[in-house]
């Protein structure tokens, strides 16, 4: 069975606060919820399938239903980090396939701006068997993807210069986005300038620390065409997790080699019909290594492919993350998956910004990578289409 | 540029019956793997089982603890900044570790290194390693 056709995107919303210090997570996540139902013109209590991962308080999905005061028959609560919302997605087509449910909502929200999250403090995710063969040295989410990054330029050439492209083109685009939180355009340069956090990522190189959340509504064929909204349909998806494997591992890579050709597979298109992609962008390198991983160049030609502005919409071949992406405008609980899905539907739906809205975008990519490049991820991709 | 390395305050790992000797090990100042009674394939983090074939059996090889850097990262923007790395032991595995006792901007992938025992606060050292 495939998820081609089964099931559509109608609602997408994203918090437009950054920082939130007198709203609840659990608030958080009923503002976002009601904002999707809203765009889609449905209902709480249209909602039949609820899909939420760890940054949801409580226990799995049920503390949000009650919260909320959803009905449900179909709950999922797969949590695979900043990637969750792409995985719900896909899973919720294939709950709504089966006829599990119709009208799937999926929530994200959190507030680690305002809770001082950083990218160089240990994270404690309990007792895992890996935990004391890594926290005694200092493993923390920046230098997790430093030692990918100086692996790939070791072994592929990459330079600064080129991975500094990747927030050139993000900050290009996030000068469009009023709610963005970094709105200011920057040069190769200013990233160059920006102080080292960990080697060879900048501080310019990193994404953004917000509050705030999003969430999608996903419905059958049957409730989508009840609705007065652009049809955004699933094609294709792909999950795949990667780790270091026994000590055998080659970091340079992603899951996203994995996850990639198996939504190509099922949409029945190639890397190069694509007409936008949301890229998960924590770190420049993430960037890089996904569209390779992809298939949008070859291996390793990834700091080359994204060089001289190339990812700028309206400029290169593959306009990425008009939204600004985690770089310049949000990601929210630490986790950027569900803002890559919900700019995708925007460029599907000809909402985005008209500065960086793409022609004819009938085609988009999703791609989210959660967990840390350097050590254990899960990738989702996704691909839509507009009909 | 030349950043000397400083030992830092390092957290006791946590040790379970199954990794116990790993630790002692590193008490005693050997390094020791885990090797797969039937593919023979050795893995890193130790493990009573193989990851590799699935077999249920392993047992504790020592390594000679040399080995090459596989990548590695300078963490600067904190108190005392570090070298986090992976490094390829001559035995086949890679390891997480951190890069020590010499200057942490002359650290470079593919540079030869041995294996030291750093302090822990209150637990057994941990395995890091210096240019051989
Ligand atoms: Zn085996």
């Amino acid at each position: 069975m495939s998820i081609k056709g089964k099931a559509y995107i109608a609602g997408a919303y994203e918090h437009p606060l950054r920082k939130a210090p007198d709203k609840t997570v659990a608030q958080l996540h009923y503002e976002v919820a009601m904002g999707a139902l809203a765009d889609a013109g449905l209902s709480k209590s249209d909602v039949d399938g609820y899909f939420c991962a760890g940054d949801a308080p409580g226990l799995g999905a049920f503390s949000m239903a009650e919260y909320m005061g959803l009905k449900l028959r179909h709950v999922d609560s797969t949590d695979t980090g900043g990637s969750a919302y792409l995985v719900h997605v896909s899973h919720a087509a294939q709950a709504i396939a089966a006829g599990k449910c119709n009208v799937a909502l999926i929530t994200l929200a959190g507030r680690p701006r305002s809770e001082g999250s950083s990218g160089l403090v240990p994270r404690n995710f309990g007792p895992a068997p890996d935990a004391p063969f890594e926290l005694p040295f200092g493993s923390v989410t920046v230098n997790r993807y430093g030692v990918s990054a100086m692996r790939h330029m070791y072994q592929y050439g990459t330079t600064s210069e080129q991975l500094a492209w990747v927030k050139v083109a993000a900050s290009q685009h996030a000068q469009h986005n009023p709610n963005a939180m970094l709105r200011d355009v920057v040069t190769v340069e200013d990233v160059l300038s920006s102080p080292m956090i960990s080697d060879p990522l900048h501080r310019l190189d990193c994404c953004v620390v917000s509050d705030g959340g999003g969430a999608l509504v996903v419905v059958s064929p049957e409730v989508m065409r009840s609705l007065n909204r652009p049809r955004i349909k699933l094609l294709g998806a792909g999950e795949a997790p990667k780790h270091l494997n026994g000590g055998k591992m080659d970091l340079t890579l992603s899951a996203a080699a994995w996850s990639g050709p198996t939504a190509f597979a099922e949409a029945g298109v190639k890397p190069a019909d694509i007409k936008y992609v949301s890229i998960y962008d924590s770190f420049t390198i993430t960037v890089v290594i996904q569209i390779e991983d992809l298939g949008f160049c070859e291996k390793g030609q990834g700091g080359r492919f994204v060089a001289d502005g190339n990812l700028i919409s309206g400029v290169g071949k593959l306009p990425f993350n008009t939204d600004g992406g985690g770089l310049c405008n949000n990601h929210p609980a630490d986790r950027g998956g569900m803002t890559k899905v919900i700019e995708a539907v925007r460029q599907l739906r000809g909402e985005a910004h008209p500065a960086v809205q793409v022609k004819n975008c009938n085609l988009a990519l999703a791609q989210g990578t959660g967990g840390s490049l350097g050590t254990r991820h899960c990738s989702a991709t996704l691909i839509m289409e507009r009909e | 540029m030349s950043l000397a390395y400083k030992d830092r305050k390092i957290a006791a790992p946590s040790i379970s019956p199954d990794t116990k000797a790993f630790w002692d090990g590193c008490a005693a100042g050997k390094l020791l793997l885990k090797q797969c009674e039937k593919c023979q394939e050795l893995h890193y983090y130790p493990r009573p089982s193989c990851p590799f074939c699935g077999h249920g059996e392993t047992k504790w090889i020592e390594s000679k603890g040399t080995g090459t850097i596989y990548t590695y990262s300078v963490t600067r923007r904190v108190e005392v900044p570090y070298c986090f790395a992976f490094v390829t032991l001559d035995e086949g595995v890679t390891m997480m570790t951190n890069i020590a006792d010499c200057d942490l901007d002359s650290v470079r992938i593919g540079q030869r290194v041995r294996v030291v025992f750093k302090p822990t606060d209150g637990g057994p050292p941990v395995p890091m390693f210096t240019p051989a």
